[in-house]
């Protein structure tokens, strides 16, 4: 029978929580890692026992942790993220020239064709790889040094490369995101990038259509449509057709859309999911109810999920990588809080559970559909 | 003979409950000392100080013989009884956050 394992990233420590596919019964295995801040975990695609932790303090750096067996047991890897060559500077928050410095791994994106492979998404922003299973990472600094790189500013949570996106169908091309600069592609496998935010708008930002500088929050792509893609900005939720090429806005009849998660069902590439938050000055759900939007068409036409989630006095946030899907039959839709709730949807949003109520702030929730 | 306590964090990595000895060759400062540490647990390597420039991390401190020594130079000598192992290097993980 299948299962699934829902790898939860929160400010104090790594869970693991687990259930058959009936989705009812859960365990909770953790804290691993406790009392340090676990940004992202994340299986390989080609061997789901092999996981990949990114577990970090301000008081001890960075260290990264492989599992072999599901998460049971764990083993420190390389933890050595060196910029290439000398990294030159970015603009810092009052417009100054400010040198590019590692703070941590914020994103970790097992290859999709080589379980020793992965890639590391890093604040201050850039991609690294590693092809030794985590010995050794490499950056590919063709991304940082893009022309508009000096101009790349930090948006408040710091300058976060938080988005991995790699095509199935073309292993050269990788899409990132990277607040507050935007979205880039590469088709020569990370040797040259462009910038791809054609279409987004921001107010936040002096030209508003500018090349770069807009505060991506999340993007997210069904494998079967590698060329759509749906983002969460700043404010805004915007589509691609042509793989961020160009985009346009589709946050329709939201109440609100500015957020963090968005994310696609597993089997219909048209039905996506947001939770709209009040405003960048307000980070909790609107009128204190906690409403996960379904879209069914795309984008543009939203319906509010709501039944069992609570629908009062609700002040918490859902962050960016905080959701998630499994690709059973009928789609489970996952996504954490930073009140520490993870909630389960075992019938694609129609109806909400919390597995748990009481972790630490989530960051991240990844899911992994076992055979 | 070297004696150091590592912070709670870092005994959990290291797989350390008490404290560490380490036998340091040459001058005894923090440089050797961390040295021979990050030699036995390489696990350390970029906990306690950057890896490329060797700096200590900003919320890191060291602490013996009821000195802060958290701004002496790498490769100033760390007192005597540091070096005889009457007295323990403390490495702390500095009071800040919650």
């Amino acid at each position: 029978m299948s299962s699934v394992r829902i790898l939860v990233g929160t400010r104090k420590g790594a869970f693991i929580l687990t259930a058959d596919g009936s989705r009812k019964d859960w365990h909770v295995e953790g804290p691993l890692f406790a009392g340090w801040e676990v940004y992202h975990l994340k299986g390989s695609p080609l061997d789901p026992n092999r996981i990949f932790a990114s577990q970090s303090t301000g008081w001890f750096g960075q260290l990264i942790q492989r599992s072999d067996d599901g998460g049971a047991t764990w083993e420190p890897v390389g933890n050595q993220f060196a910029y290439d060559g000398v990294p030159g500077t970015h603009q810092w928050y009052d417009g100054t020239a400010h040198p590019w410095e590692f703070a941590r791994v914020w994103h970790l994106e097992p290859s999709l064709t080589d379980p020793d492979t992965v890639f590391a998404g890093v604040e201050d922003a850039a991609l690294f790889r590693t092809t030794d299973a985590g010995a050794s990472w490499h950056e590919l600094a063709g991304l940082r040094t893009h022309e508009t790189g000096s101009q790349w500013q930090p948006g408040a949570g710091g300058m976060c490369l938080h988005t991995i996106i790699q095509s199935p169908v073309n292993p050269a091309r990788i899409v990132v995101a990277i607040s507050a600069a935007g979205a880039f592609r590469t088709d020569d496998g990370g040797a040259t990038w462009k910038p791809i935010n054609r279409g987004l708008n921001s107010e936040g930002i002096a030209d508003a259509d500018a090349e770069v500088g807009h505060c991506v929050h999340h993007v997210t792509m069904h494998p079967s449509r590698p060329d759509v893609l749906y983002m969460q900005k700043h404010w805004d939720i915007m589509r691609s057709n042509d793989a961020g090429d160009s985009w346009f806005e589709v946050s329709g009849d939201l109440p609100t859309d500015f957020g963090f998660v968005i994310d696609v069902h597993a089997h219909e590439p048209e039905t996506i999911y947001v939770v709209p938050i009040t405003s960048d000055s307000v980070h909790f759900p609107l009128d204190g109810r906690l409403r996960v939007y379904r879209s069914r068409t795309g984008g543009n036409e939203w319906e509010p999920l709501t039944a069992g989630l609570p629908q009062r006095d609700c002040y918490v946030n859902v962050l960016r990588d905080a959701m998630a899907v499994d690709t059973l039959e009928d789609c489970g839709i996952y996504f954490g809080t930073t009140g520490g709730q993870v909630y389960a949807s075992a019938n694609g949003g129609d109806t909400w559970d919390a597995i748990v109520h009481d972790l630490p702030a989530v960051l991240s929730v990844e899911v992994q559909t076992l055979a | 003979m070297i004696r150091v306590v590592l912070p709670a964090h870092l005994k959990t990595l290291t797989h350390v409950s008490g404290e560490v000895e380490l036998e340091v060759t040459g001058p005894v400062c923090q440089r050797t000392v961390l040295d021979a540490l990050e030699a036995r647990y390489p696990v350390l390597v970029g906990t306690i100080r950057d890896p490329a420039t060797q700096r200590r991390r900003p919320f890191i401190r060291f602490f013996a013989c009821e000195q802060d020594l958290s701004h002496a130079t790498p490769d100033e000598p760390l007192p005597r009884d540091v070096e005889t192992g009457r007295e323990v290097f403390f490495v702390i993980g500095a009071m800040a956050g919650g």
